[in-house]
Parts: structure tokens; C-alpha cells; sequence
């Protein structure tokens, strides 16, 4: 496709889940309490969408992904938050 | 179009779905045995889950005009009592002989924790010593990295497993290439809030080709669609893929991997 092509079947879609994003941003902000470990995941992840550089979806993947090699001696719950606990 | 359903928790799944995929061009669907939402108290709640999947589940698709197939294994969410799992891999051989089963599967890791890593060690032994294709689930969100690396390890440091012979499930952008450069299929997961959207699955496609990759719908008890499929076929016409290269992600691949166990025949 052409970037033109791509504009046209993607771009609203795309502006729609940006608006979506800085809505959850301004909602976590306004809201009472502390920042966790996920909302700095999060926004170590903003950090990769910024420039023309390419392979954007995976870099902002392995921003919330857990970076270690060792298995963890047991399994205490059964899934996953999306962010990694450092 | 016709395409192949190569993995769908059809139990958790009602007969409108069933219609729903006969309607838009399912031929076959292939189920993995996997957790069932709550871990089960005794090996012989898997010997009525692996009936259901051999007996009752394939009768159930046929009266929509679908085949059936399964794969069977202790999934990784129920890995951790390590007694309990041992014997239910000493119970699989008894059922490996019945006419849909495709393989072992789906097994791999959920928390990447070390019992975990020990029970997928021993159903990839179980794989090898029955000479059975591998279907693998990779972790989700945060542990999706580490346990495929893991798992690729395990596989990899066995030299009885060939890769061709293995499908690595559940690929997103940062694991598809170290599937494919291990020589094993891998598999996107169309779901509506994790793993793979249909848009994404198409750009994995158009960044990495289109060979030893398939796609499915994961369909079960969870936030999830059964007709994930058609849809990202759909998707890839959107984008002007040519009928021959959408006709080969949904249904030449799959079969193609599946054929190589003897059980698995489309019309």
C-alpha cells in the first residue's frame, strides 16, 4: 500500500486510540493516589513512539516485557498485568 | 473463502459459533487442550476432558459440516503440582491412538517458573518418544519474552525434536523472529484486547512473509472471537492482498503443518 492508502483505511482508527490514550492519561493523572509500576511502564513505552524510527510495536512490547533469563523458583498467581515489576 | 481453524476451545464454545464458522467457510478446527478456568483436583477430570475432546467435541463439529482435531497435554496454568502432571502425561499415551488427535499440545509456559519449565521438559520427551507434532502456548503480556525464549531453548537442546515439526503459538512483534530463524512455525493469536489484532497480524505478515505462519482465533471461555480468522482475511483484502496469498495464511499453511500427522485430512 501507499502511504496515502494507509492514511485513508487507518488514520481515524489510529487518531480515535491516540485520544483514547491521553484520556487514560489525564484520568490517571486527575485521580487520587500513587503511580505503580505499570503507569511507569507505560510511560517508558510513550517513549518509543516519538521519531520515524522504525519497529515501534515491538519496541513498545519489550518495554512492558520481563528483560531476565532465570525461571522464577514458583508460580504464585496464574496471569499477567502487562508490565513488568522491576 | 475456506480456511482452517488451527486453534479453538470449541468446549467452551456454544453451537451458534459452531454455525457461525460453517457459515464463513470453515473446514476444519483444531482444538488444544488447555486450562479449563480452574485447575482440576485428579488426573481423572483430564481423562473425561481428553474423552470429550476425542469423542464427544468431534461429533458435536460434524453436524455443522466441520472436521474436528485436538491435541492433548497438561496445560502450563496447572503445572506447578508436578505429582498431578506426571500422571496425566503417563495417561496421553492411551489416548494418542484415537483418529483426530494431532499431537502434544497446547504445552509451554505461563509464568516461566521452574516447574513449569520441568513439565514442559517432560511433554516435549513425550512428543519425541511417540513421534508427535508440538503445539506450544507462549506466556502472555510481560512474560511473553522471556518464556519463549525459554521454550525455544528447551526445544532447540533436544535433538530428537525438528523444528519443522513444531508450531510456536501466540507471536507478537518482538518474538516472531526468533521463531521463524529456529526453523519452527509460528502462530498469531487474533485477540480483541491482547496478543494480535487482525491490523497487526497483517503488518507481522507483510514484515516477515508468509512462510511457516499461520493465524487463529484462540476462541474460548475469554474475551475472544471465533471468527477472528475470516476476519483478518478480510483485513489483508482491505489491503489488497491477492486471493492466492490470503488462501495460503488461512488455510494452505495450516494444512500443510497439520499433514504431517497422519491423522489430519480436509475434504
Amino acid at each position: 500500500m501507499t502511504k496515502q492508502q494507509v492514511l485513508d483505511l487507518y488514520f481515524l482508527d489510529a487518531r480515535h486510540k491516540l485520544i483514547e490514550l491521553a484520556a487514560f492519561l489525564d484520568r490517571v493523572e486527575r485521580a487520587d493516589g500513587k503511580d505503580d509500576f505499570r503507569l511507569e511502564a507505560f510511560r517508558s513505552a510513550l517513549t518509543k513512539l516519538d521519531g520515524k524510527k522504525m519497529n515501534k510495536a515491538k519496541n513498545v512490547l519489550l518495554a512492558f516485557s520481563d528483560p531476565t533469563s532465570k525461571p522464577i523458583a514458583k508460580a504464585t498467581v496464574k496471569g499477567a498485568c502487562g508490565a513488568f515489576i522491576k | 473463502m475456506k480456511y482452517i481453524e488451527p486453534h479453538a476451545h470449541m468446549v467452551s464454545r456454544t453451537t451458534d459459533d459452531y454455525a457461525a464458522m460453517a457459515l464463513a467457510g470453515c473446514e476444519a478446527v483444531c482444538e488444544p487442550a488447555f486450562w479449563a478456568g480452574f485447575d482440576r483436583s485428579a488426573v481423572e477430570g483430564f481423562r473425561d476432558y481428553f474423552s470429550q475432546l476425542t469423542e464427544h467435541e468431534p461429533k458435536r463439529a460434524a453436524k455443522f459440516g466441520i472436521k474436528h482435531f485436538c491435541w492433548l497435554c497438561i496445560n502450563s496454568k496447572e503445572a506447578e503440582d508436578v505429582k498431578l502432571a506426571e500422571e496425566v502425561i503417563a495417561l496421553i499415551p492411551k489416548f494418542l491412538d484415537r483418529p483426530n488427535v494431532l499431537g502434544i499440545g497446547e504445552i509451554g509456559l505461563n509464568k516461566n517458573s521452574q516447574n513449569e519449565l520441568r513439565v514442559l521438559e517432560m511433554q516435549v520427551d513425550l512428543a519425541a518418544k511417540y513421534n508427535q507434532l508440538i503445539l506450544v502456548h507462549t506466556p502472555h503480556l510481560e512474560d511473553k519474552l522471556k518464556g519463549t525464549r525459554l521454550i525455544l531453548d528447551v526445544l532447540k537442546s533436544d535433538k530428537r525434536i525438528q523444528p519443522e515439526r513444531v508450531i510456536i503459538d501466540h507471536v507478537e512483534e518482538h518474538t516472531v523472529e526468533m521463531v521463524l530463524d529456529a526453523g519452527m512455525w509460528a502462530g498469531m493469536t487474533l485477540y480483541p484486547e491482547t496478543k494480535c489484532t487482525s491490523a497487526r497480524a497483517v503488518d507481522i505478515l507483510e514484515t516477515y512473509g508468509s512462510e511457516r505462519i499461520w493465524m487463529n482465533s484462540a476462541c474460548d471461555w475469554g474475551v475472544s472471537d471465533p471468527l477472528a480468522v475470516p476476519k483478518t482475511a478480510l483485513e489483508m483484502k482491505k489491503r489488497g492482498h491477492l486471493e492466492a496469498a490470503i488462501e495460503k495464511v488461512i488455510f494452505l499453511n495450516p494444512k500443510n503443518f497439520l499433514e504431517q500427522s497422519p491423522n489430519f485430512k480436509t475434504g
